[in-house]
């Protein structure tokens, strides 16, 4: 069972969604505005938040859990394929789904977005990339002895890559084994989730050594 | 004649060509005359003080030496050329009446002067010929012609002109009414000057713009409508999955309704979803995510996760192109869905690449498209069976594929195998336009 913390503005939505969630077993905390949700966020696992909120809207929402916590986000957004879904992945989500939602899908993505291990079972718990030191079965992030606060995601997608090094995983791979989406999911994830993932862990962003883009394909661990 | 240019012409040139004629051969008949008339004046004048004045034959004869007119004297009725032509009995009576008198005369295109006065019984006649003044006035002549030719050829010119800058509003007017009646909304014609053609070119852009935005309010209601219906929907596809769980142990009617709200739902969530797909591309919302794709993994992916491998056969080459995979899984849905509804299984679906082109053909096993259907297949909400009202689909699927594929500047087209059953075949660039 998970807490679930629900902020969106239209009741009957809100009311459905509740429904749905505790239904499916999750201890669902729904609340009208922004600002009440970010004074809940002590009592939830993940956020499941919509972008169109009245006062402080879903992006603001979003920036703001992500100064001070890695409480996984899933957007609630109207569509697909508009900047929406870039401007909230930009300010820290993990995931979106598009209304109206069926609740076993939203169901199955808050499922991946809450487990924090790998895909595989880790062979050695504790690995050293250079500077970077990754605790498999810890699930902890060391660099230069500092500890990284990753998000759920973020942490299973340096797994992911990091488990085989110098190997190139497509876009298509990793959203199947980071966010367990199907075949199609949607690429601007991985690079959002990769472009948060570098802001923590290389020593220059904008010139990456630990992911590595490989153009046209997808991403690398390396080589360093 | 129908063309008004051909019009224009005619009347053009039929008046230049009157006017050239008339002016030119007015011009000169007068003044051959008026040559004719000096000349004549001047060999008259010439003779009378020279030939006329003479009083004895011996004068006479001395003002007729050393000059290069032929003489003819008469002698009481007789002459050396008695039967001259040149010297009619008119002008002999008025002669030997007593005048001086002249005639011109014309003998084998040839025209001469013949001037006669009389002394005692000799009537004397000087024939001077007029040969030199003739060249003068053919000169003239062809002057005449070949002014009259080039005022016309000119004027053939300027009419051509005329015809030409008059009707290019008409032209241009023309093909903006064909534009605009193939669809193009934004059709418009330049608006030169301020005549009668300008107020017809700025009403007809008016009426363009007025057409343009009721269509554009249209298709905003549309898509406004189905955003609004969005929230609903999602409240009630929220429960729905309650309500399927439920509908077993709710008894027969309220378990009937619950299952027939709950499959409504997802019907009518599939064509909100359709319409608002739609109006994105109607107001050019619609964008390109291009990626690296694998196509027969993402076609296999398609039927697969929509549970279709049953009834579909697939027979994919390995074919790797820059496209839009999500939008690439539409056409193939809406394709495949489409012969599974409305032809029958087995479903073939085959995709192959040459010359820098992917095809998939979806192929049914039904009856294949009426002829009539064939051109509106592709067109919104068409139903080819108006028996069945409603179907699963939301009537928008193959105008969404049609769409996806123009996006991706691609084509899509609809026909019938020779051997029976439907067949749409899918023409998608590898790359994405990139050179």
């Amino acid at each position: 069972m998970s807490r679930v913390l629900l902020i969106e503005d239209d009741q009957a939505v809100r009311d459905g969604l509740h429904l749905a969630l505790t239904r499916q077993g999750h201890a669902v905390r729904a609340v009208a505005t922004g600002e009440q949700g970010l004074a809940r966020l002590a009592e939830a696992d993940v956020v499941v938040l919509d972008l169109m909120l009245p006062g402080i809207d879903g992006f603001e929402v979003c920036r703001r859990i992500r100064a001070g916590s890695d409480l996984p986000i899933i957007m609630l957004t109207a569509r697909s394929d508009d900047m929406d879904v870039v401007a909230g992945l930009e300010a820290g989500a993990d995931d979106y789904v598009v209304k109206p939602v069926r609740p076993r899908v939203l169901e199955a993505r808050i499922r991946a977005v809450l487990r924090r291990g790998a895909a595989e079972p880790a062979r050695q718990s504790t690995e050293r990339h250079r500077d970077l030191v990754i605790d498999r079965a810890g699930l902890v992030v060391h660099k230069n002895g500092t500890t990284i606060g990753l998000a759920p995601t973020e942490l299973r997608l340096l797994l992911e890559l990091s488990s085989s090094p110098g190997r190139v995983l497509s876009r298509q791979q990793l959203l199947e084994s980071v966010w367990e989406h199907g075949y199609l999911g949607d690429s601007r994830l991985v690079d959002a989730c990769v472009q948060r993932l570098r802001s923590k862990i290389e020593d220059d962003p904008a010139s990456p050594a630990y992911v590595q883009t490989v153009r046209g394909f997808g991403y690398r661990f390396g080589p360093l | 004649v129908r063309s008004l240019r051909v019009r224009l012409l005619i009347a053009f040139t039929l008046l230049t060509g009157f006017t050239a004629a008339a002016v030119s051969g007015m011009m000169y008949v007068n003044a051959r005359d008026e040559i004719l008339r000096q000349v004549q004046d001047a060999a008259v004048q010439e003779f009378q003080n020279e030939v006329a004045t003479a009083t004895t034959l011996d004068d006479v004869i001395t003002a007729l030496s050393d000059r290069e007119d032929a003489v003819i004297v008469f002698y009481r009725g007789r002459s050396a050329r008695p039967n001259t032509p040149a010297v009619s009995e008119e002008l002999r009576w008025l002669v030997r009446t007593g005048y001086v008198a002249w005639q011109r005369v014309e003998t084998l295109g040839h025209v001469s002067l013949v001037i006669g006065t009389r002394v005692g019984a000799v009537e004397i006649y000087v024939i001077r010929s007029l040969s030199t003044v003739e060249v003068g006035v053919s000169d003239l002549s062809s002057l005449a012609w070949a002014t009259g030719s080039g005022a016309v050829l000119v004027a053939t010119l300027l009419a051509l002109y005329a015809a030409w800058s008059v009707l290019r509003p008409v032209r241009d007017l023309n093909t903006a009414a064909l534009r605009l009646g193939q669809g193009d909304l934004t059709s418009r014609v330049p608006v030169r000057g301020k005549d009668e053609l300008a107020t017809v070119a700025t009403t007809f852009n008016n009426t363009a713009a007025a057409l343009e935005k009721q269509v554009a309010d249209a298709k905003r209601f549309v898509a406004d409508v189905s955003h609004e219906l969005r929230t609903p929907l999602a409240a009630m596809t929220a429960v729905t999955d309650i309500l399927d769980e439920e509908a077993p142990r709710l008894g027969s009617d309220a378990g009937k309704a619950a299952e027939l709200v709950s499959q409504e739902t997802r019907n009518l969530t599939r064509l909100v979803n359709d319409l608002m797909e739609i109006s994105r591309f109607d107001a050019g919302a619609a964008a390109l995510t291009v990626a690296e794709v694998d196509v027969p993994a993402t076609v296999t992916a398609t039927v697969r996760t929509r549970g279709w491998l049953e009834q579909v056969v697939l027979d994919l080459q390995p074919v790797t192109a820059r496209l839009d995979p999500r939008r690439l899984d539409v056409i193939v849905a809406n394709l495949v869905g489409n012969a599974l509804r409305h032809g029958a299984p087995p479903v073939t679906v085959r995709l192959s690449a040459e010359r820098g082109w992917l095809s998939i053909t979806v192929r049914d096993s039904g009856p294949g498209l009426a002829p009539d259907v064939l051109p509106q297949v592709f067109n919104r909400f068409y139903k080819a069976d108006t028996a069945r009202s409603r179907t699963e689909g939301s009537g928008l699927g193959l105008a969404i594929a049609w769409e996806n594929a123009e996006l991706h500047h691609g084509s899509l087209f609809a026909a019938n195998h020779p051997d029976g059953g439907a067949v749409f075949t899918l023409h998608l660039p590898l790359t994405d336009g990139a050179p």
